[in-house]
């Protein structure tokens, strides 16, 4: 099994007939991905990718029963894309849009609270890699090949680094169940602790790697609720060990500017909290066999 | 992005903010000009460069007569001022703002931040003002108010009365109070700032309100849809280094190290930092040349790197996912044979084509070392880097 997104997956492409979008479309069809249409306001009732062309998400949720979206239309327009996929009764959301404003993000967050917790609509990103469930789906702008599947699930912040990660763990022959990018933002759709959740309760699943970095409170309120809450093992990464205080480093959302935001303090929380704390970015494959010998 | 402070009292007042009377001065004549037209016997001398703590630097000076003021000006212009904020390589003031001075009975910590956890506007204040407010998170925790801003509706009145009763203000100043709370509120909405700060806010002798000092930071990326805020940008107050790279596309924070980094993606940036510390190095750089790097943009990011007369070792890592490593590799062997490339160079390609990619390195015939994995290139760029300078 996998989470969020599996071979039932029904995707459509928001800014599906732009030119991210259409070059990734394909890469993900190509990778065996069901994209069942595509949203472009103005559009509607044209062909993509021998696909339909939907004005509305509504209309293609009818049309295609969607179920999943994920979104390349630019930033000034993102959030009221999220807002719109959320309404039109998707119920899997990745947004790889990078740059949108943080007040728009307040308000799709404010605004997805409308819905009651069982039709809410799961989003993550924006600004990330998007998810992949190796084998079955992928919803992103990630080389699918360097994925294998497997017992290990993956949630991070960044893209190419989780790339890293899912390479070394091919390498040794370790696959991953799902990997999901929960992007660079200072606020984002989902966070740590609402993945961690899910590939606790799936059966798959047999540990889990959190790739976090400096900057916000996410890491360390993962870490604190795996403690109390998860049977599965965890095993963490923090990067950004050498980053000065208050200069941002490229995500938005990187940025160390209170207490607990360094990367030394979220390493030392997180081994307070029984994280197994991967030493350096080139050893997530020994960390990650280790720890699956002593669960199997 | 961060403006002067004579900018965000600009924006402010706008908003209803008080402020005193004031103006800004390129040059000492300007400065003691200013004090006959502001008028009053008391001026403050304040450095407008992108940092706090300017009064400890020596920033801010107050004066009694037009030629204190001329010479205080004279002082601090063209003056580099080094703060806890900027680092040691300091700022350099280029313009002055030349204020009233006011009788000050008390002063108030003001600010209005983007809270990441909660994720919505906090307000936060202390009626132990003029501290910085991490000193006051550790000094005076009780002093500190706080109130949540519900994003639907924006900030209320009630909650603007709450604040200043809570701040321990009299009742003739509560409604001066309210509309300050409010302004700044509603110009961080409509502006898209991450952040106003007003420390302090001062009630004077005379029972009034006065904003002394003013700072806003605004979201870069929402800055299309606020071309008047974007044209306050201060290029003489960013690091000459970063502004030529986000000239160009690039995204670079020059640090204090010897091996210059390009990589691709934030996180792998900072993993391939530390895997640099870990194998006994320091990086010159971040540097994320970003998903589609073509040649071109690696040989800005190259020239770029460069720039920086400390690196003496460059470590190349591309996962390439979006790209190639062939034409990232292209654009490598470009890149070297323009710049006649004098440092050690390693050069670690994965991902897409990765092959192809390491041919084209292999073959080019320049004394490029190839890495294969992470561990591997940071190990070889610090070796590389102690053969090259004997360290």
């Amino acid at each position: 099994m996998s989470i969020l997104l599996d071979e039932n997956s029904k995707v459509i492409v928001q800014g599906f007939t732009g030119q991210i979008g259409t070059f990734h479309a394909t890469e993900m069809i190509e990778y065996g991905t069901n994209i069942v249409g595509g949203v472009t306001p103005g559009k509607g009732g044209t062909k993509h990718l021998e696909r339909p062309v939907f004005n509305t998400v509504k209309e293609a949720v009818e049309a295609t029963g969607a179920n999943a979206s994920i979104i390349f239309v630019p930033p000034p327009f993102a959030a009221d894309s999220i807002m719109e996929a959320a309404d039109g009764g998707i119920k899997f959301c990745v947004a790889i849009t990078d740059g949108i404003p943080s007040q728009d993000m307040i308000r799709v967050k404010r605004y997805m609270r409308r819905y009651r917790e069982e039709d809410k609509m799961v989003l993550t990103g924006p600004n990330c890699a998007g998810s992949i469930s190796p084998g079955k789906c992928m919803m992103g702008i990630m080389p699918g090949h360097i994925y294998m599947p497997g017992p290990v699930g993956v949630v991070g912040r960044s893209g190419t680094l989780g790339y890293e990660a899912a390479a070394q763990m091919k390498e040794v022959g370790i696959g991953i169940s799902s990997s999901i990018g929960i992007g660079g933002d200072p606020i984002n759709g989902t966070g740590f602790v609402d993945h961690l959740q899910y590939f606790e309760e799936d059966p798959d699943t047999k540990a889990v790697i959190m790739i976090g970095e400096i900057g916000g409170p996410q890491e360390v309120a993962a870490a604190q609720w795996a403690k109390d809450n998860m049977s599965k093992p965890v095993i963490g990464y923090i990067a950004g060990l050498t980053a000065p205080k208050g200069t941002r480093m490229g995500h938005a959302g990187a940025i160390i500017s209170a207490v607990g935001d360094s990367a030394a303090e979220k390493v030392e929380i997180l081994q307070e909290c029984g994280v197994h704390v991967v030493p350096n970015p080139a050893s997530f494959a020994p960390v990650v066999k280790e720890v699956l010998a002593k669960v199997s | 992005m961060d403006i002067h402070e004579y900018q965000a009292k600009e924006i402010l007042s706008g908003y209803g903010v008080p402020f005193g009377a004031g103006g800004l001065a390129y040059s000492p004549e300007q400065a003691s000009y200013r004090c006959t037209e502001i008028g009053g016997e008391v001026w403050v001398v304040k450095a407008q460069i992108h940092s706090g703590a300017r009064g400890k630097a020596g920033g801010i000076k107050v004066c009694k007569t037009e030629d204190e003021v001329w010479a205080a000006a004279d002082e601090l212009l063209g003056k580099k001022l080094i703060t806890h904020q900027t680092g040691p390589q300091g700022k350099v003031c280029h313009r002055l703002y030349i204020e009233e001075g006011c009788n000050i009975d008390r002063e108030i910590y003001l600010a209005f931040v983007l809270d990441r956890a909660a994720e919505r506007v906090t307000v936060v204040a202390s009626a132990e003002g003029g501290m910085e407010i991490e000193q006051l998170a550790v000094e005076k925790p009780e002093s500190i108010v706080k109130i949540s801003v519900e994003p639907a509706v924006g900030m209320q009145a009630f909650q603007a009365r709450e604040l200043a009763f809570a701040l321990g203000l009299e009742k003739s100043q509560i409604n001066q109070a309210v509309t300050t709370f409010l302004g700044c509120y509603r110009a961080m909405r409509d502006l898209d700032a991450n952040m106003v700060e007003i420390n302090p806010l001062v009630v004077t002798k005379e029972g009034k309100i006065i904003a002394v000092d003013a700072k806003m930071s605004f979201d870069d990326n929402a800055l299309f849809r606020h071309p008047n805020i974007s044209e306050l940008r201060d290029k003489s107050q960013e690091d000459p280094r970063e502004m030529r790279a986000s000239d160009r596309g690039l995204n670079y924070v020059g640090l204090d190290g010897n091996i210059g980094c390009i990589i691709n993606g934030a996180g792998l940036a900072m993993a391939s930092m530390d895997m640099i510390m870990h194998a006994g190095g320091k990086p010159a750089n971040f540097l994320d040349i970003g998903g589609g790097a073509s040649a071109e943009r690696t040989a800005k990011a190259f020239n770029l790197v460069l720039s920086d007369d400390k690196v003496e070792c460059i470590l190349v890592n591309i996962f390439a996912g979006i790209n190639r490593c062939d034409w990232i590799a292209e654009g490598v062997v470009q890149a070297v044979k323009q710049i006649e490339l004098k440092v050690p160079l390693v050069v670690r390609l994965s991902g897409t084509n990765v092959e192809a990619g390491r041919k084209i390195i292999k073959d080019s015939g320049l004394p490029i070392i190839s890495a294969d994995t992470l561990q591997e290139a940071a190990d070889k760029a610090v070796a590389a880097w102690k053969e090259a300078t004997g360290k």
